[in-house]
């Protein structure tokens, strides 16, 4: 019976199914299209980002080098001094590091753990070319007495796990003792916390004076006729479109103490010769340079809501008799809120990660989280560590990514 | 309501208020587009101080000069021979690099991005928010971290130090763009044009060819104008990735900055504020051109 309902084709396929692979067919045509450009976006982008983060918990260099030091101290109990046979294993290891010339990586590795560790295995190199047979665990310590302190065998048993959240810990200023307890760092080497809070405050900061300044004007140009609106989102749009080395160029020379901004003031007599403000390399440059760049991000967000407003209601309830200041309350500013969501939202993801402008007129004291990824990437080598900081921003921003998604859908986002 | 005029039964204090919001608007603007143009004139300065000198004040013909701009094209002797290591073909090279970097990663950067958007804008599209929120990634990503992870991935295939490596980047920079813009004119195009040539006889190909792409070609030119901006104005990833021959405009002016501002770069500036005015020329033309397209329903003269 279902049979005979079922429509058959002249090639005899039902026409359900014919329909069922025609849809097929144009889910993997569309599918083909995206394709090329999901595959340039994994292979170019994403797959560099994701080996990137994944340092900040790999840690190979031990196990690779010294493997079978690694798997000897892997049974130790941390407590004693290790026996004979784990010495042994250790001096045929280095050794034979030494040989493929990667004691060097080694001495690095362990000296950010220990201090001093550097030159306790760059010692090796001359030493141990003494020892000749055993027993080797005498020889070692004559060799040199830290082999004999159970603390360095603890540390170099610490740092040669595979993976380690170690990275993490020294990215909220924290790390592990020589029994692996999780401890705060000594109070003089807390920085990244303070970082990160600073981080936090000064795009909380930004995100507050744009909107602050934001909100009149895309009030004004929401609410004027479109013969001035026109050119009023032009000038908001010219600085979007200027490329930021340049705003941040015009800043420093606006800003800085022979710039132009303490030249009006001393010419207008506000401040002497010899009292010109620093405003620039510091922290109030970072504040001042961020909010003028990221007022765009804000105000096109805002105005794009608030044109949406019916300007007649604010003409209806000034006609029943509400004076201006009630009439904006009630009428213009309850509508205008998700406006100022999708703008806040966005101008607080930009400053959360920005580097640019922060490392050119931030001083040392308006420096934020990217700007020391940057120092860890390219100065102090620390690639781990960079990318547990890394990792950390990432997942704020795409956190607030997903906020802005559920609040404006991310590819509504207003471009220009 | 047009709040620039009052109605006439306006009390004092809402006079009062009303201009003292026009005041607060006319200052928010000018700290908008002030810096941009306090820039101009001082590229323009006979000293090599940063500051609008008194001659310049008094509007003498003599304080000005061109010579910035002729150190930038490499013409002015003086400078040329007391500093050699300051030539302007360093700018001349930068600028060079800079066009060819931007011009070719758009180049893939919009052909890719205009594709997986047709792909996108279909109702058939499987794992979509999916797709979209990976191909929308570099967008998303804090360039610091794209920046470290693409030098540090690219080293490995050699790509680190060469234009390839940089045009690469700088075109999965500029996607999310393409894909956003060329999406948003795809979705408000009328399905109607593409039934209506198929009606006529139109094979698809043809059809794209002659009714879908002249139709979303201004949302594909602002999407490639976006994509050339972002790889022109990008300084962080060339920084990590670029080597001595790979100093484009933006780099320069980066270690400019750094090592010692000197007004030539003001003149670099001014150039570049002038080129963005013609690209917001372009955009706006594009953009209204569109709206023109998109509020006229079919059928409408």
């Amino acid at each position: 019976m279902a049979k005979a309902t079922q429509p058959i084709m002249i090639d005899g396929v039902p026409l359900k199914e014919q329909l069922a692979r025609a849809e097929r067919r144009k889910k993997y045509i569309a599918l083909g299209m995206v394709l090329p450009l999901l595959l340039f976006i994994i292979i170019t982008f994403a797959i560099p980002i994701l080996s990137m983060l994944f340092r900040s918990v790999d840690n190979p260099r031990m196990v690779t080098i010294v493997p079978n030091l690694v798997a000897a101290l892997d049974d130790w109990d941390a407590v004693d001094l290790p026996s004979e046979q784990v010495f042994e294993i250790a001096f045929h290891d280095l050794t034979a590091a030494k040989k493929a010339g990667h004691l060097g990586k080694v001495s690095t590795h362990l000296n950010y753990s220990l201090s001093g560790g550097r030159s306790l295995i760059l010692k090796t190199k001359r030493k141990f070319k003494k020892i000749k047979s055993g027993p080797y665990r005498e020889a070692m310590i004559k060799s040199d007495k830290r082999w004999g302190d159970v603390h360095t065998w603890a540390v170099i048993k610490k740092v040669s796990v595979p993976y380690t959240a170690r990275f993490f810990l020294n990215a909220v200023d924290r790390d592990y003792d020589d029994t692996g307890n999780v401890i705060q760092k000594p109070e003089e080497y807390r920085i990244y916390v303070t970082l990160f809070l600073r981080t936090l405050w000064i795009s909380l900061g930004v995100t507050l004076m744009t909107l602050l300044i934001g909100y009149p004007i895309a009030y004004l140009i929401s609410t004027t006729p479109p013969k001035i609106s026109n050119l009023l989102i032009i000038m908001v749009l010219l600085p979007f479109w200027t490329s930021l080395l340049v705003r941040t160029t015009s800043w420093i020379v606006l800003l800085q103490t022979q710039g132009v901004l303490n030249d009006i003031m001393v010419w207008l007599g506000i401040i002497s010769e010899q009292e010109r403000i620093q405003m620039i390399f510091n922290l109030r440059g970072t504040l001042i340079a961020m909010t003028q760049i990221l007022l765009p991000f804000m105000v096109l967000p805002m105005y794009s809501v608030m044109k949406t407003i019916p300007l007649y209601e604010l003409r209806a309830s000034q006609s029943l008799g509400a004076n201006p200041f009630i009439t904006f309350f009630r009428i213009f500013w309850p509508r205008s809120i998700p406006g100022i969501g999708a703008g806040g939202l966005l101008v607080f993801v930009l400053s959360v990660g920005y580097y640019i402008t922060p490392a050119l007129v931030g001083g040392s004291k308006g420096q934020m989280i990217s700007n020391q990824i940057a120092f860890h990437m390219k100065s102090s080598l620390n690639w781990g560590l960079a990318a547990a900081m890394g990792t950390i921003l990432l997942v704020a921003v795409l956190i607030l990514y997903w906020l802005y998604d559920k609040v404006v859908g991310i590819d509504k986002m207003k471009l220009g | 309501m047009d709040v620039s005029r009052l109605p006439s039964y306006t009390g004092p204090l809402g006079r009062i208020w009303h201009y003292l919001f026009l005041l607060i608007c006319a200052l928010v603007f000018l700290l908008l587009i002030g810096p941009l143009f306090v820039i101009i004139p001082l590229s323009f300065n006979a000293d090599s101080y940063f500051t609008f000198s008194e001659g310049m004040l008094r509007l003498d013909p003599d304080a000005f000069s061109l010579k910035w701009y002729r150190e930038l094209f490499g013409t002015y002797e003086a400078i040329r021979s007391s500093r050699p290591e300051s030539r302007g073909s360093e700018w001349a090279s930068a600028a060079g690099n800079s066009f060819f970097i931007a011009i070719c990663s758009t180049v893939i950067a919009t052909s890719l991005g205009t594709l997986a958007a047709v792909g996108l804008s279909r109702s058939h599209m499987p794992f979509r928010r999916l797709i979209m929120a990976v191909l929308i990634s570099p967008m998303i990503v804090p360039i610091i971290i794209t920046a470290a992870g693409i030098f540090v991935y690219y080293s490995k295939y050699h790509l680190a130090y060469t234009h390839l490596g940089l045009i690469l980047a700088h075109a999965a920079l500029g996607t999310p763009f393409v894909v956003i813009t060329v999406t948003a004119v795809l979705m408000g195009f009328d399905q109607q044009y593409v039934r209506a040539s198929y009606s006529l006889g139109a094979r698809p190909l043809k059809t794209f060819r002659k009714v879908v792409l002249p139709l979303t070609f201004p949302g594909i030119i602002t999407g490639a104008i976006f994509a050339f901006v972002t790889s022109f104005d990008e300084v962080v990833v060339v920084i990590f990735l670029g080597g001595e021959n790979q100093v484009t405009l933006p780099r320069l002016i980066w270690s400019g900055i750094r090592q010692e501002i000197t007004l030539t770069i003001l003149a670099v500036a001014t150039i570049m504020v002038l080129l963005s005015v013609v690209v917001l020329f372009c955009v706006e033309l594009l953009r209204r051109r569109h709206e023109r397209f998109v509020t006229r329903p079919l059928g409408a003269p």
